[in-house]
């Protein structure tokens, strides 16, 4: 019997609804379930997913919404029982009460001197909650997707009028002041500066600095589309000029897809009037050369070694962690790529692209890079979320395509990413093992040998255990690589392929058009210099990185505004700032 | 016009609840006040509502009232006069005036006057008949009429001459402040208040150069009613928030009732304009034999309390009343508080709560703030049957639909010149 059980007022963050609703689907009980806030487009996917009943109708942004198929009412009392433990164990239930956070005016009232806003609600409602922001005077970290991208300028353009900074919208990670923020790792305070479109292009670089032996003062995400030309690299120029000028900071690294032409221009323009090194990574092009104290990188692992190595003052050439060579060689010729990182699919869609010439970006959707024989996939796209959690937190997509192998003869190796530190799954190795295994097995009663490459992303300080992932992978006969370069050239040795790599002239640095620097609003100087002081507007576990680090948080407990109702949202603001 | 931004007009509008000095002066007959009630008039709690849409306990009320004003001397005559116009209604709010649940309110029955000073305006409303079959409930016995005659004929003009027997009249202020921290929230539970009333009037009365039964039974009536202080507070209510409005901008609401079909709200910046919803059936505890399925739904002017800051929304002042309506235990009274100070603007250092850290009741309900939050007052209420006749079978919470706030911040913004 499907029923429809609708919370009234009971607002829940996705995440935790998410979570709950994988709990609850592997209960024997369960035939069907799903919870979810009763937004309009919630309940489209409620519709479109097979849930609909007429109670629906009734459901509104406020209202949590379970949809439950069980055989016998027994089954959803306890069931129901199960959602009300879940939800109340994480609300403090000793009695005592703490006044909630539900107003930017309560806020910041509670913390005067904030100066980060860490935004991660829903995206139709993230532009009206970083403009809140800005009003306030704080900079805006912005997790939430999904904003519009004429929102994205519009907001940019003034937090860049006031000398705040926009990171994002769809920023993954970010360190400020050796503070992590979102998905991200604990990097050593260090001397590099960081500056990223997103979340594991700066992972993967900033953990590798890492253990090169250097550390981090910033890693500062502007969002994938900073680069575009509708948005024009407003928060990378004043992220460049910051670090530029900050003290702490000896060596800036600069990573992002291929901006638009004129825009990659406009940003080197800058970069060659910096007075520090810098290394530069537009993933997916193939330098030829570097310029003086300008360094153009090809991989996230050169853009990490070449910044160490400015830094140690040591010969400035790439060297490569050395291919793995595996004793059984595969049956099957392909690569397949599960990642939950996409600017790691990105490279190694790439790396692959350029060792086994194939055409570049002709892909179909869903895909990073298909061929007949290759694939790579970033599971973190929204083709595959809609609806489930980030592949980082939960292992279910990636065991289904692991499992999926077997029925594929071509598959010779299989590489996946393993990404720790906050945010991410608390032992996601673990959570692979099986099906693995059960892969294995399988794989042995058909006589084929596939290889399992697997990149850990983390460093020996994320809460997770390095040391011990590593120990689980290998024990399983996975072969456990430092970086995704690494893992993709052991697996194209695997099939008989090479990539090349170039080594690099160093020429003189190209002349700019720009007379001098701009200057860094004091604001921005003050965010790279000081601990920050953050609101976290969203998702409670965002927290914890800043707990952990011992910087101040307060958490702004958010629901939509006037129950998500566009119209009213309207009228609040017009009322908000009317003046007669 | 002084202020720049809605927040500024909105401050001025609490500035003023926060000054309001509401004097209980008289007791007095209402047509002596509302001349309308000369006619054949009656008012009626809520926003304006036709005799046909009306439920079953107003009905009753105002068969009650026919009866009591002998505009006929049956119920079938009297229904037969409410159903075919020759009596007409007004909401008791567009007369300076409030009325307890059906709030019905004829020109004999006793008012109590209560001026607020800062602004020299006066609010209306009848006094407690107590428990059990009484008008407000809906019912209409012989025995509640000889009641609503003895108000008439003696409390009102034995309380009346104890308040003239003082220069300016009782300071309702002082008693609020005192029962708050004797642990009233004015809505639910006025025990402590109507105590302190009668220890002002008591000695009065005592002295008065009046028939000795006169004096017992109004002594017996007050010792013996403990809801008696709520109308009072309701009057004083009325009076702060009639003054306060006086300023003609702002989203603060100035008035909140309900009239068994519809909840109606006023905010400060759209003046007598009433923004209404329909109602809902309060949720709570029932006296032993009745349940959900013999409620009324929401009814009466007493929610002007709320609007100025006490009843639900002072919950946390009252903790021995929170389990009666229907909330948990002393966690549930503060969470409620809390949450109702998410809505309100500002607390009111007047009226500084014990159990609350002695923080002052919420001041200030903005339209803004329950329509971004989507938290609606919490309204505490008696529950009448939905049947006339029977009376109060329970008490709880009940709060406004949120549609009334949104329809009332929507015309503002229009009004201000917000184009779609």
């Amino acid at each position: 019997m499907l029923q429809t059980i609708i919370k009234k007022n009971s607002y829940q963050d996705s995440v935790v609804l998410m979570l709950l609703t994988s709990k609850l689907n592997q209960l024997d009980e369960v035939l069907r379930v799903s919870i979810m806030m009763g937004t309009p487009s919630n309940i489209d996917i409620f519709r479109a997913s097979g849930f609909d009943t007429p109670e629906l109708s009734d459901a509104s942004s406020n209202d949590m919404v379970i949809m439950l198929e069980v055989s016998s009412e027994d089954d959803k009392e306890k069931v129901l029982s199960i959602i009300d433990e879940e939800l109340s164990s994480t609300q403090d239930s000793s009695g005592e009460v703490e006044e909630t956070i539900n107003s930017w005016a309560k806020a910041m009232k509670k913390a005067p001197d904030a100066s980060v806003a860490l935004i991660s609600v829903p995206g139709e409602y993230a532009a009206l909650e970083i403009e809140q922001a800005l009003d306030n005077d704080l900079h805006a970290f912005v997790f939430s997707d999904n904003v519009a991208i004429e929102d994205e300028r519009r907001l940019k353009e003034k937090a860049h009028d006031k000398g705040l900074l926009v990171m994002g919208p769809d920023c993954g990670t970010g360190v400020i002041h050796s503070i992590p923020l979102a998905f991200t790792n604990n990097i050593r305070k260090g001397k590099i500066g960081v500056i990223g479109a997103s979340g594991t292009g700066i992972q993967e670089v900033t953990t590798l600095i890492h253990r090169y032996g250097q550390g981090v003062t910033n890693a500062i995400g502007t969002g994938g589309r900073d680069l575009s030309t509708e948005v024009g690299a407003i928060s990378m120029l004043d992220s460049i000029v910051a670090l530029n000028d900050n003290p702490d900071t000896e060596v800036i690294v600069v990573i992002s897809k291929p901006p638009a032409k004129e825009v990659e221009e406009k940003v080197l323009n800058v970069l060659r009037k910096v007075d520090k090194p810098v290394v530069t990574l537009f993933l997916g092009t193939k330098p030829t050369f570097h310029e003086e104290n300008l360094y153009h990188a090809y991989t996230l692992e050169e853009a990490a070694q070449l910044s160490a190595k400015l830094l140690a003052k040591e010969e400035v050439v790439y060297t490569p962690s050395p291919i793995i060579n595996l004793e059984n060689k595969p049956t099957g010729k392909g690569i397949k790529g599960f990642y939950s990182g996409g600017t790691l699919a990105y490279e190694a869609a790439f790396l692959l692209e350029d060792a086994l010439g194939i055409e570049h970006g002709s892909s179909p959707e869903g895909f990073t890079l298909k061929t007949d024989l290759h694939e790579v996939i970033d599971l973190g796209d929204d083709m595959y979320t809609k609806g489930k959690p980030h592949p980082m937190i939960d292992p279910e997509i990636r065991i289904n395509k692991i499992k999926s192998v077997v029925e594929d003869a071509d598959t010779g190796v299989v590489v996946f990413d393993v990404v720790l530190g906050y945010g991410a799954h608390d032992d996601m190795a673990s959570a692979l093992k099986p099906a693995i295994v059960e892969a294995q097995k399988e794989l042995e009663k058909q006589n084929r040998q596939v290889n399992f490459v697997s990149v850990l992303v983390g460093t020996d300080e994320d809460p997770q255990g390095m040391d011990e992932q590593k120990r689980i992978l290998e024990e399983i006969g996975v072969t456990v690589c430092e970086n995704n370069v690494q893992a993709i050239r052991t697996a194209l040795n695997q099939v008989g392929a090479t990539l090349d790599l170039l080594e690099k002239d160093v020429k003189p640095k190209q002349a700019s058009d720009l007379e001098k620097l701009p200057e860094t609003s004091a604001k921005l100087a003050e965010l790279l210099t000081e601990d920050p002081k953050i609101i976290n507007v969203g998702l409670q576990s965002f927290t914890k990185s800043i707990i952990d680090n011992k910087a101040d948080v307060v958490q702004f407990d958010w629901r939509p505004t006037a129950g998500g109702n566009v119209k009213l949202q309207k009228v609040l603001y017009f009322l908000n700032h009317y003046t007669f | 016009m002084s202020f720049k931004t809605i927040d500024e007009a909105n401050q001025a509008v609490i500035d003023k609840i926060v000054q309001s000095a509401p004097f209980l002066l008289d007791v007095v007959p209402s047509k002596s006040v509302i001349k309308e009630l000369e006619g054949h008039m009656l008012l009626h709690a809520g926003p304006p509502i036709a005799w046909e849409d009306m439920t079953d306990p107003m009905q009753g009320s105002c068969v009650g009232a026919v009866l009591f004003e002998e505009w006929a001397d049956n119920e079938a005559d009297a229904r037969k006069m409410l159903a075919n116009g020759e009596i007409t209604f007004a909401p008791c709010h567009h007369y300076d005036a409030v009325g307890p649940m059906g709030g019905i309110t004829s020109g004999n029955m006793p008012v109590l006057v209560v001026e607020n000073k800062t602004d020299g305006n006066r609010a209306y409303c009848t006094m407690n008949e107590g428990i059990g079959a009484v008008l407000r409930f809906g019912a209409y016995s012989d025995e509640v009429i000889t009641r609503l005659r003895w108000m008439r004929d003696t409390l009102g003009p034995v309380l009346s001459q104890a308040l003239q027997t003082m220069d300016d009249g009782l300071n309702i202020n002082v008693l609020v402040a005192k029962a708050i921290a004797m642990g009233d929230e004015f809505h639910q539970r006025n025990i402590a208040a109507s105590l302190a009333f009668y220890k002002e009037v008591g000695p009065i009365i005592t002295r008065l150069s009046i028939d000795e039964t006169k004096k017992e039974e109004v002594s017996q009536f007050l010792a013996d009613t403990d809801q008696f202080f709520l109308n009072i507070m309701m009057a004083a209510a009325k009076a702060v928030m009639d003054g306060a409005r006086m300023i003609e901008e702002g989203t603060v609401v100035t008035a909140m009732c309900r009239n068994g079909k519809d909840f109606g709200i006023r905010i400060s910046g759209m003046g007598d304009e009433w923004f209404t919803g329909p109602v809902n059936t309060p949720q709570g505890l029932y006296f032993a034999g009745y349940s959900g399925e013999d409620a009324n739904t929401d009814i009466g002017d007493s929610a002007i309390t709320e609007t100025f800051g006490v009843g639900g929304m002072a919950m946390i002042a009252a903790p021995a009343v929170t389990r009666f309506v229907g909330s948990g235990g002393f966690y549930d009274a503060l969470n409620t508080s809390n949450e109702m100070s998410e809505i309100c603007i500002s607390q009111n250092t007047n009226f500084p709560v014990p159990t609350w850290d002695f923080r002052g009741i919420c001041l200030g309900i903005d339209a803004r703030l329950v329509v971004e939050s989507g938290v609606t007052p919490v309204i505490n209420t008696g529950i009448a049957h939905k049947q006339a006749g029977i009376g109060q079978i329970g008490a709880g919470t009940v709060r406004p639909p949120l549609t009334c706030f949104e329809k009332a911040i929507t015309a503002y913004a229009k009004k201000l010149g917000m184009s779609n």
